[in-house]
């Protein structure tokens, strides 16, 4: 078991949030979290990043991550552990970058942070490598851009190359395709999956479309107001047996006869 | 910043320049009083002559209607001759120079001051924000902005002149002794605006993305502050820092006189009360020229630094 998140509480200030969360992942497999805004998707992956924003905390349960319980780690860390054994794409990836240095420069940072060991120019390297890898034309001039010199799906893949630079165990995707048009979208979790399939990642894609949650994960999990309210594989599309995940696919448009997730 | 827009701006501030000669031609001939019998008989009652009057008046071209008067000025302004100044017996041009000096001196010192105290107060403050030191330097530096010039200067010169006798009181020299107060009046109001300014200015971008992201990269604090942050957030605060240095350039009137410091906010004062138009309107175009020229060098310099405008300039 790569993940083992066990009947997790998280309250920002005095609020309970999140609670009774249960998730179980292993080596390679994609997990999807599905559900409405404000349900906690993204509370849920930040506390396993260690990352909650403002006052949020982890008021119970336990998160195990490589058979290290996560709870007891230092500020020091979880620094090393965010970016190099997990790490994250967000919705906007150009905006989670300093928007005025230039790409190569905080990427290069970034590796050399992590791997201080290495030479600028092999920190060059392997970045334009990983750039390379999630088809971006032309690494060079990427790397001489600001980020709003790119377009989303550029952008995108710039994250998704950082991200796994150091080929984490662990992805973090946070509704990685909702700012983008819908071609954009299916390259980009085209990309994830073949990321997966070639570095043996493991994925929690946190995401509002339950055709793509369908399509490419091994489980699949149903939030509702800070509760998982259905989790398991595929057959939860196909069977769904609470209330909340049937809503859920009656939204989903119909194309033809065929529902959005059945194509 | 390209040539065209730099050369576009230039004309623009010679528009200004010459609309806000006009102006200050036009209040000063409108203002009451008269000043040939000022230049004759000073602040005194004495009794002057109308001949005597109207003979300077003739002499002086003050008796051409005011829009000749206005362009005969400005025929002269343009070879670089802004008149004579009765009060001091000199060119305008020339006494601008002798207190120009003095003025940049005060303006320097107090921007160092300034600088010195408000970027590391503002930076700390707002990296410990709801902390005891964040509590301190909001309450001094509000304190801070809330007290006139005036009041702190004087304030300053009972503490260290009056009571302490460790600085003079009298000024009207340029001297280090002589600089200290002013300076450090100057400098401890604008250091807690600037403090203010600063620590908005952090906290703002501690609050981006960038950095939510820097973090899940497991960047650590010191790099996010220094190589993320900061740039960042001198960007706003090089505009505020050049717009209070502009307005120094002009003279610091008050505190000039408070202190006797012998610059062109105290000449500006002297020239208005004496009604030596000439020399106020000399003061005027300087002060509105030092302002749209240190405006113009920060909006390149911000084009330079800030790649998302530099590229759109292109
Ligand atoms: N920084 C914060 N401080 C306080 N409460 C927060 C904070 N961030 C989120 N919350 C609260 O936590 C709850 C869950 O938010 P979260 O962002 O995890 O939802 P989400 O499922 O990711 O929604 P979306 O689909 O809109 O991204 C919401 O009720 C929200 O108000
Ligand atoms: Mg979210």
């Amino acid at each position: 078991m790569l993940l083992e998140v066990k009947d997790l509480n998280i309250s920002y200030g005095d609020k309970l949030t999140v609670s009774g969360v249960d998730l179980e992942l292993n080596t390679g497999e994609i997990m999807s979290i599905v559900g409405e805004s404000g349900s906690g998707k993204t509370t849920v992956i930040r506390a396993i990043m260690g990352c909650l924003p403002g006052r949020g905390h982890v008021s119970g349960g336990s998160i195990i991550f490589e058979g290290r319980d996560m709870l007891k780690n230092t500020p020091k860390e979880w620094r090393q552990l965010c970016g190099r054994e997990m790490s994250m794409i967000f919705q906007d990836s150009g905006n989670m970058i300093n928007p005025i240095r230039r790409i190569g420069e905080q990427f290069v940072n970034y590796i050399r942070t992590h791997a201080p060991e290495k030479t600028k120019a092999k920190a060059v390297e392997m970045a334009k490598d990983m750039l390379n890898k999630v088809r971006l034309p032309n690494p060079e001039s990427i790397m001489q851009s600001y980020p709003f010199e790119l377009s989303g799906g550029m952008r995108q893949r710039v994250g998704i190359a950082m991200a796994m630079v150091f080929r984490p165990k662990l992805l973090l995707a946070d509704e990685p395709t909702s700012a983008l048009d819908v071609t954009t979208q299916a390259q980009i979790i085209r990309q994830i999956v073949d990321i997966r399939n070639e570095f043996g990642v493991a994925v929690i894609l946190v995401t509002h479309n339950l055709g793509v949650a369908s399509y490419v994960s091994n489980k699949l999990v149903v939030m509702k107001n800070g509760r998982v309210v259905e989790s398991g594989k595929r057959e939860v599309i196909s069977d769904p047996q609470d209330a909340y995940t049937k809503e859920l696919l009656a939204a989903v448009p119909v194309v033809g006869e065929v529902k959005y997730y059945d194509r | 910043m390209t040539n065209k827009q730099l050369l576009s701006r230039i004309a623009q501030i010679l528009v200004v320049l010459l609309g806000i000669s006009f102006i200050t031609f036009a209040l000063v001939m409108l203002s009451p009083g008269d000043p040939v019998r000022q230049m004759i008989a000073g602040n005194e009652d004495i009794i002057v002559s109308q001949q005597e009057i109207d003979a300077l008046r003739h002499e002086l071209g003050l008796d051409k209607p005011f829009i000749f008067q206005y362009l005969d000025w400005l025929g002269r302004a343009v070879q670089g001759d802004f008149g004579f100044s009765y009060m001091v017996k000199k060119p305008v041009v020339e006494q601008l120079m002798e207190s120009l000096p003095a003025t940049v001196i005060l303006a320097l010192a107090s921007t160092v001051f300034m600088l010195l105290v408000s970027i590391p107060a503002g930076i700390y403050s707002a990296v410990k924000h709801g902390s005891v030191f964040d509590y301190v330097v909001r309450g001094l530096t509000f304190i801070g902005v809330s007290v006139p010039n005036f009041w702190m200067g004087l304030m300053l010169l009972w503490i260290f002149g009056l009571k302490l006798r460790l600085l003079p009181i009298v000024g009207g020299r340029v001297s280090l002794e002589t600089l200290i107060l002013p300076a450090l009046t100057l400098g401890i109001v604008m250091a807690s605006k600037f403090t203010r300014q600063v620590r908005t200015a952090v906290l703002e971008e501690l609050n981006q993305d960038y950095v939510v992201g820097a973090r899940a990269r497991g960047m650590s604090e010191n790099h996010i502050l220094w190589k993320e942050v900061l740039p960042n957030a001198m960007l706003p605060l090089i505009t505020l820092l050049g717009l209070s240095f502009g307005n120094l350039l002009g003279g610091a009137a008050v505190v000039e006189i408070v202190f006797s410091w012998p610059g062109l906010g105290y000449l500006a004062v002297q020239s208005i009360i004496y009604r030596d138009f000439q020399l106020v309107q000399g003061i005027v175009l300087w002060i509105a020229l030092m302002y749209m020229v240190i405006n113009l060098i920060i909006d390149a310099s911000y084009n330079h630094l800030d790649p998302r405008l530099r590229k759109a300039g292109r």
